[in-house]
């Protein structure tokens, strides 16, 4: 069914690391903290284990936005990986944004274990941001409409009207 | 009397490319006799008069092997590929861009009005006197008849991208020794599971002579701001070397001459996209912590991140292209 | 009408068809060379880091990738302001000169030349590099394989790569030669040498013997009178790395000498809505259509043309064919297209004879072969001569060098309204009373194989379509020309 504008619901994919803010998202559900519901969230071991193509996988599959968090810096479980999330988020901003793609749509948030709201009201700044932006819709990127069959039907005939010489 | 053995039928086509995958072939030099042993060339547009009206009144699977290069930009070149894939057994996406698009696929930061108003408005450089503000027609009306031109896609597509491919040879082109490798291979029946691409699977580093230590960048340098020492890596001194993330078969060849590695081998198995593999491995050698230096090492080093990252494989990439407004889009 | 279709064009470089239309007493009534091919460079340039393009234009074709990068690197060099040292002009001619070399053994010998060798109505499964082995034998056959080995080796060892090399920096080359390798060079340029005396002897044996193919080279089958354009040294001989651009009319007489850079003001392009190529034309005589003669714009830059447009050759070898060829064609200008093929050999004298001369040049092994830009980049314009014609990069930049602004006068587009002409002409000359044979279509063919055109280069794009001011500066920074674009509606 397409969505307009007036009831477009954003999906957005979080890759979340394990230890800081994975558990804040976890302490947003147990204190109860009201969020909006429109991320869907992949864990991993650490930030420093999001490699770029996740990211552009998700965008590539549909996605209308895609967030990453981590430890704050200096927190990292594993000393330093999230520098490397830091890094690579900028690597994909600067590329993303020649591609075309706003930069909202793509956001990195730190977060630590015991910042549930915190986490709750960016992931509801990320939804509305990306609402108002609208859906996103990469792959409509590429498709095509039909001209193309007609182009290749096109050829079939020009082949077929030309005349034989014996060879 | 020896009985001859059967020649097989071999087809070279070209679609959106360059020729310099038929010099490679003829690269193979004195074996290319060999290879005129082993098969009839029953269509090879470069260097024989075989006709497209020939491999359309050949069998279906006539072909026992075709090496297709060039990227599909253009519905005549879909017409060929799908010709092609019907009348042949084997079918090998042939080099760079019919693998990943390779250079022609950086116009899908464009689309093809774009393209067409650059190359055929009036009023420009040389040279388009043209105040009537003609553009190529799909069909043109002259006093004798018809002429058609094919139509040219909005977005250029990999080989298999557009039908299904047996096995790929990378390389911007393959070099000569990996393709008399992929024939031998082909002719003894020695090949690994379809969809494979017949290369090595280690990087470019691995082969490539230059001393390594470790690399700590502060600063991506442009190739014409520094003149780098010939043993060093070339990543190391701040210069955009691919090699890192790219698959090995050349034997380092640019390192050689002193010039970074610009990623014309394309990925690696199992990598789904070659631009995520550069930008992770240069983010890790990035020596900052800092946001605002990270941002700065970036902007300054890497103008160009996607002519950098994805030179070869734009078409090839999760995105494949840039984003398209829908008033843009003619269909294909 | 009935349409014939010569869907593609073969033995050459590049995507083409020909659509031949017989009327109804089965006479051509008209023929035409459709290239449905494009790319798009002009456009996808545009946003690229400048160094990128001696790379990037390399993929513009792979059989003369060497021009685009030297092209492009003289680009660059006027764009950065900085002038190489001697040692790398050398360097970048030297390896010029063998390229031109092993292009043009390719095309005689593999594209073009079949058709005499073999004979232009023998079976299309001979007409190839595999028949000319099989009717020349294996000795001469390891000659030609031998001479391509050689240039494609030398030009990996100098440009890093066999195909698409990756070598050329405003300022110079990333990399120079050893002693070991100067000699190696020396001593394969004697080879190449001798290789291109016994190709103009096989050609004397084997065209200029015959009788037949000699009644098609000078009959009426293959000619048009058209302009001539090429690149002359100081001394108006031809030279293939660095000069000035001359043109010379259907008789003979100088119609413009000009530096590549105000290219502008003597080449126009018009667009047909039946071809993505578009058609130069010399902007001061006009279009008058796909017509020749002295009222006609329409000019070819081939190797038949720098011999027009040319005194003479730099090399004392090539010199004396040249007075030869002349000679034995009745005088300047030759306007009989097929005798390009005979043309294409005595430049492959000259680039062997250069090739010598320059691997002599003990300072080819010099370590100064590279000096880095100091100044901001701002605009360029490179130009050498492709095998296939006079080929110029013109590139605008920001201050980062990022480009703006792309413009690619390439080769064979040069040719594309001559080709055209010749295709229709041959038709009508060849096609009667409805009989056409595969054989027939073959010798259309021929008339634009003696052009040895490179398709894949002249469907890049084409030139960006902004109004203009350019300014030329010297590597000094002063300015040398202005010159500014109009629009026209």
């Amino acid at each position: 069914m397409p969505m307009t504008t007036e009831n477009f619901e954003p999906k957005i994919i979080a890759f979340m690391c394990n230890w800081c803010s994975y558990r804040a998202a976890d302490l947003a559900g147990t204190a109860r903290i009201k969020y909006a519901p429109n991320v869907r969230i992949i864990r991993v071991m650490c930030s420093g284990r999001i490699d770029p193509t996740f990211v552009l996988a998700a965008l590539a599959q549909g996605a209308d936005g895609v967030m990453l968090t981590g430890c704050h810096p200096g927190e990292c479980h594993y000393v330093n990986q999230n520098y490397k999330a830091l890094r690579r988020y900028a690597m994909l901003q600067h590329t993303l944004q020649q591609l075309g793609l706003e930069p909202e749509r793509l956001r990195l948030i730190w977060a630590s274990a015991a910042e549930g709201q915190q986490l709750a009201e960016a992931v509801d700044r990320l939804v509305e941001d990306i609402r108002r932006l609208g859906p996103l819709r990469w792959p409509a990127n590429w498709q095509e409409d039909g001209q193309r069959l007609k182009a290749l039907a096109a050829i079939e005939k020009e082949h077929a009207e030309a005349s034989e010489v014996p060879r | 009397m020896t009985q001859a053995k059967a020649k097989g039928k071999l087809a070279l086509y070209w679609a959106a490319s360059c020729g310099g995958c038929e010099i490679a072939v003829l690269g193979i030099d004195a074996k290319i006799l060999d290879v005129a042993e082993a098969f009839n060339i029953v269509f090879w547009p470069c260097a024989t008069d075989g006709k497209v009206r020939d491999v359309e009144q050949l069998p279906d699977g006539g072909i026992d092997l075709c090496l297709f290069n060039g990227g599909i930009r253009t519905s005549e070149q879909e017409y060929m590929a799908q010709l092609l894939r019907r009348k042949s057994r084997l079918l090998v996406a042939f080099g760079s861009c019919a693998q990943e698009g390779c250079i022609p696929g950086l116009a899908n930061l464009s689309n093809r009005q774009e393209v067409f108003d650059t190359v055929y408005r009036a009023a420009g450089p040389t040279f388009a006197e043209n105040p009537a503000e003609v553009r190529p027609q799909q069909h043109t009306e002259v006093p004798e008849g018809t002429l058609h031109l094919p139509m040219f896609y909005d977005t250029l597509r990999t080989l298999d991208q557009t039908v299904e491919v047996d096995y790929c040879l990378p390389g911007c082109p393959p070099e000569a020794e990996n393709i008399w490798a992929a024939i031998v291979a082909i002719l003894e029946g020695k090949l690994p599971p379809r969809g494979a691409v017949l290369g090595l699977n280690t990087t470019v580093c691995d082969e490539c002579p230059r001393k390594r230590n470790e690399k700590k960048i502060k600063k991506f340098y442009r190739t014409w701001q520094v003149i780098p020492d010939a043993e060093t890596c070339l990543l190391e001194q701040g210069l955009l070397c691919c090699g890192i993330a790219t698959r090995a078969g050349c034997k380092a060849l640019c390192p050689q001459v002193n010039s970074p590695c610009i990623g014309c081998h394309g990925a690696n198995d199992a990598v789904q996209d070659y631009g995520a593999r550069l930008m992770s491995a240069l983010a890790s050698v990035i020596d900052s912590e800092d946001p605002q230096e990270i941002g700065q090492i970036i902007a300054e080093g890497i103008p160009d991140p996607v002519g950098s990252f994805y030179r070869f494989s734009l078409a090839k990439s999760l995105l494949r292209r840039s984003k398209r407004e829908p008033t843009q889009r003619n269909g294909a | 009408m009935k349409r014939v279709s010569i869907d593609p064009i073969t033995r050459l470089e590049g995507h083409g068809k020909i659509d031949i239309f017989l009327d109804e007493q089965g006479e051509v009534a008209n023929a035409y060379l459709q290239i449905p091919e494009l790319r798009g460079f002009e456009r996808f340039c545009v946003g690229r880091p400048a160094e990128d393009m001696p790379n990037l234009t390399n993929r513009i074709c792979g059989v003369c990738p060497e021009a685009h990068h030297m092209a492009a690197t003289k680009a660059l060099d006027a764009m950065f302001h900085v002038d190489p040292p001697p040692a790398a002009k050398k360097l970048r001619e030297l390896f010029y000169s063998i390229f031109f070399a092993t292009d043009h053994t390719t095309h005689f010998y593999a594209l073009g030349g079949p058709d005499f060798v073999v004979g232009p109505q023998a079976p299309p499964s001979e007409r190839n590099i595999l028949g000319v082995v099989a009717k020349v034998g294996q000795e001469v056959a390891g000659k030609v394989l031998k001479m391509r080995r050689d240039g494609h080796a030398l030009i990996k060892m100098l440009g890093g790569r066999p195909v698409h090399p990756n070598w050329g920096v405003p300022g110079g080359v990333s990399h120079g030669i050893n002693e070991e390798q100067r000699q190696e060079i020396e001593r394969l340029g004697r080879d190449a040498v001798g290789f291109a005396q016994f190709s103009l002897k096989l050609f004397d044996q084997v065209v200029l013997a015959n009788s037949d193919y000699v009644k098609l080279i000078t009959g009426d089958l293959y000619v048009h009178r058209t302009y001539n354009m090429g690149t002359v040294d100081a001394h108006n001989h031809v030279n293939f790395y660095d000069g000035q651009i001359r043109v010379t009319g259907p008789d003979g007489r100088e119609h413009a000498k000009y530096a590549p850079a105000d290219y502008p003001h003597y080449v126009a392009e018009r667009v047909e809505p039946w071809s993505y190529l578009k058609f130069p034309y010399l902007r001061q005589v006009g279009w008058k259509g796909l017509v020749d003669g002295v009222d006609s714009g329409v000019y070819k830059a081939t190797p038949l043309s720098r011999l027009n447009v040319a005194e003479g050759m730099a090399t004392p070898l090539a010199a004396a064919e040249y007075r030869r060829f002349f000679e034995t064609l009745g005088g300047k200008p030759v306007h009989h297209t097929l005798a390009t093929h005979w043309a294409r050999l005595i430049e492959l004298l000259f680039a062997a004879e250069r090739w010598l001369e320059l691997s002599s040049d003990a300072e080819i092994t010099s370590k100064q072969y590279r000096v880095l830009p100091t100044a901001a980049p701002t605009e360029g314009v490179g130009c050498v001569e492709a095998p296939r014609g006079t080929l110029t990069h013109h590139y605008v930049s920001d201050e980062r060098g990022i480009l703006t602004q792309v413009n690619l006068i390439v080769g064979t587009t040069n040719n594309h309204a001559p080709i055209c002409m010749s295709v229709k002409k041959a038709a009508q000359g060849l096609i009667h009373k409805g009989k056409v044979t595969e054989g027939l279509l073959n010798m259309v063919e021929m008339a634009f194989r003696a052009y040895d055109p490179c398709f894949g280069c002249a469907t890049h794009s084409l030139p960006g379509q902004m109004p203009l001011e350019v300014n030329i500066r010297n590597p000094n920074g002063e300015l040398r020309h202005r010159l500014t674009r109009q629009i026209n509606y």
